[in-house]
């Protein structure tokens, strides 16, 4: 089948081309674009990237949507700004304090999830939104973390022209470190039990699958990158406030952008992530109102819910490959003369099988 | 001291049974359609703020702006059911809705912000300032004329629910979708009502929250909704009965620790939640969990 073997090029060699252009673009972009409000874009969009992906590596491989990852990216940046200050770090130095925030943040998730993650899903959902509730609480009314005041980050003595380079650099590091994490869980064993208990959870723990572990430890892992995200978000804003840090619409932001790209999969997040923030950043530039972008924000996810409910990448790809495989049909009768209803179901058949192997669900 | 805490259980109280109400819309809309409405809370805000516009612009009594402005709620409950949530089917439906409410919710937090700022506001009238003497404390009317429209509309609620053709076209719904759908029940009606039902509880809920609150804003939502869902899980979803409990157990205790404890006492609410998930994972009052989807 020269088809066959066509298509898997085709579905190897694209992406791959197409991930190192992307990753050319994205290293060469401060060097192009010295412009600090351009590189403040791209930092913040590189940690929503990183963000979207770790999210999606827990709620999109498992189906327990979080509204609650605000939580490991909160403590994740309280952490940086508490350690940084006790332990006099500035510079580059602070960088080696990512690691650390994000083992406080994967900490929190232990029992968080042995909590959350006895209940049914949707129940799950709510408990998450119950302990961001928690956090921002506690932020506000601890003496650690600086009460509702917040508590500043150390500002590194960087030359101003270069100065957003090195957060850049590493938000590019974590962003393409968790995307190629994403990558290794989806093939490996693991990941295959996470998508089995997305899809029946039940019959997942019937065939063997031990569903508390695995759950618990995609969670831990997505809560380890969220934190390091965070802990360098803040590191970058230069400062950590109870409603900034331990924001709803953070929640909302990230799960709307793995909802747009495609739920699930790898590339969807990563699009939705750079899609989605720089426009949100845009806005906020435009109308410092606040409310304009929430209102926006609101009636755009309506609308990927409504009318692209399983994201941008999985809908695309199936009308491309149902287009491709409806020319291959026509193709093949025009070279044969005669229509033959066996072919032509074969041909059919064809999109639903590339989805079986595909990035869709 | 001990006067202080009397009337921090009577208060605790008389304002449970408001926060029962609201929990048990909520709690019922999700019994029926299966749906984690969580912009309850803005909708409890949105009502208050209709409230606080019929009394200040058109200057009608705040118990009188309650029909018209309960109607509304329930045009708007049907309205967001009609066109948000009807049109969500498929495996993820449940978390497919949740996310639908909270994008609606914010949206009608947006639209609340841009029409009436950040600024706290607060609805008064001469039975919010007047107060009754009981006991040894004193307590304002509006306690007293919450807990009654709290009672009155829990009641009519169940007279609905268990004296009326609907009400058991509802709890058929709420067994068994499939079934009560092959027996003729017309079950996008039935939902769009009970949606709309659970709405409308937001109004007399927004009211009586708008004036025992001591001021609101369109970013009082979440608040509220971070109370209303400990309540409904604490309860056990679907468990009108059992919000009721879980709404005076908890807005009592969090009224107590309030005396010692300002910053804290809302932090109540959660820890019993997470106890009592840790130990019974369907709540106090929740069925057995169905085969997990």
């Amino acid at each position: 089948m020269t088809d066959e073997r066509n298509r898997h090029l085709l579905g190897r060699s694209l992406p791959v081309a197409g991930v190192g252009a992307l990753i050319l673009v994205l290293a060469a972009f401060p060097l192009v674009f010295t412009n600090p409000t351009a590189t403040n874009f791209g930092i913040i969009t590189l940690v929503f990237v990183t963000v979207a992906s770790a999210w999606n590596l827990f709620s999109g491989f498992s189906g327990y949507l979080s509204l609650g990852h605000a939580v490991f990216y909160g403590t994740g940046a309280y952490f940086l700004v508490v350690a940084a200050k006790d332990w006099n770090l500035n510079g580059s130095a602070v960088f080696w304090l990512l690691p650390l925030a994000g083992a406080v943040a994967a900490l929190i998730a232990v029992p968080l999830g042995l909590v959350a993650l006895r209940v049914r899903r949707h129940t799950f959902v709510v408990i998450t939104i119950a302990f961001f509730f928690i956090a921002q609480l506690s932020a506000s009314n601890l003496s650690v973390t600086g009460g509702s005041s917040g508590a500043l980050a150390p500002i590194p003595n960087w030359a101003s022209a270069t100065y957003n380079n090195p957060f850049y650099y590493v938000a590019l590091l974590l962003a393409a470190a968790t995307v190629v994490l994403s990558v290794l869980v989806r093939r490996s064993r693991f990941g295959l039990q996470l998508r089995a208990i997305r899809d029946d959870e039940d019959r997942a723990a019937g065939l063997g699958v031990r569903t508390m572990p695995v759950k618990l430890t995609a969670l831990v892992l997505s809560a380890f990158i969220t934190g390091m995200a965070g802990a360098l978000w803040v590191y970058f804003i230069g400062q950590a406030v109870p409603q900034f840090v331990f924001d709803p619409l953070f929640d909302l932001a990230v799960v709307l952008m793995a909802f747009f790209g495609g739920l699930g999969t790898i590339a969807g997040p990563v699009l939705g992530a750079l899609v989605l923030e720089p426009t949100q950043l845009y806005l906020n530039l435009q109308e410092t109102n606040g409310y304009t972008s929430e209102i926006l924000f609101g009636a755009l996810f309506l609308a990927v819910i409504l009318f692209l409910p399983r994201g941008v990448l999985p809908t695309a790809a199936e009308y491309a490959s149902s287009e491709w495989a409806r020319k291959l049909a026509l193709r093949v009768r025009s070279r044969r003369g005669r229509t033959d209803p066996a072919d032509g179901e074969g041909s059919a058949a064809a999109p639903v099988g590339s989805e079986a192997a595909g990035t869709t669900r | 001291m001990a006067s202080e805490i009397s009337q921090a259980i009577a208060a605790g109280i008389l304002g449970g049974c408001v926060y029962a109400l609201m929990a048990a819309g909520l709690t019922l809309i999700f019994g029926v359609l299966d749906i984690i409405n969580v912009a309850q809370g803005i909708l409890v805000v949105l009502g208050a703020y209709l409230s606080y516009v019929l009394s200040v612009h058109l200057h009608l009594d705040l118990l009188l702006g309650l029909f018209i402005t309960v109607p509304a709620m329930f045009v708007i409950g049907v309205a967001i059911y009609w066109l948000f949530i009807r049109p969500l089917r498929g495996a993820e439906r449940t978390s497919m809705t949740l996310l639908a409410c909270f994008a609606v919710g914010l949206i009608i937090e947006g639209v609340l912000y841009r029409e009436f700022g950040s600024n706290y506001v607060s609805l008064t009238t001469w039975y919010t300032t007047a107060t009754v003497h009981i006991f040894d404390f004193y307590l304002a009317d509006i306690y007293l004329i919450g807990f009654g429209l709290a009672v009155v509309a829990i009641g009519v609620l169940y007279l609905i629910l268990y004296r009326t053709t609907f009400g058991r076209a509802v709890r058929a719904t709420m067994q068994n979708q499939v079934a009560a759908r092959l027996i003729g029940i017309d079950v996008n009606r039935v939902s769009a009502l009970t949606f709309g039902i659970g709405t409308a509880v937001t109004a007399i809920g927004g009211m009586v929250y708008g004036a025992i609150s001591g001021g609101f804003t369109p970013n009082s939502g979440y608040d509220l909704i971070s109370r209303l869902l400990a309540i409904v899980i604490l309860a056990g979803m679907g468990s009108i009965g059992g919000a009721l409990v879980a709404a005076v157990f908890m807005t009592t205790v969090e009224a107590v620790v309030d005396i010692w404890q300002p910053d804290w006492s809302v932090a109540v609410f959660y820890l019993a939640m997470v106890i009592i998930l840790t130990f019974r994972p369907t709540g106090l009052f929740g069925r057995r969990a169905a085969r997990a989807q």
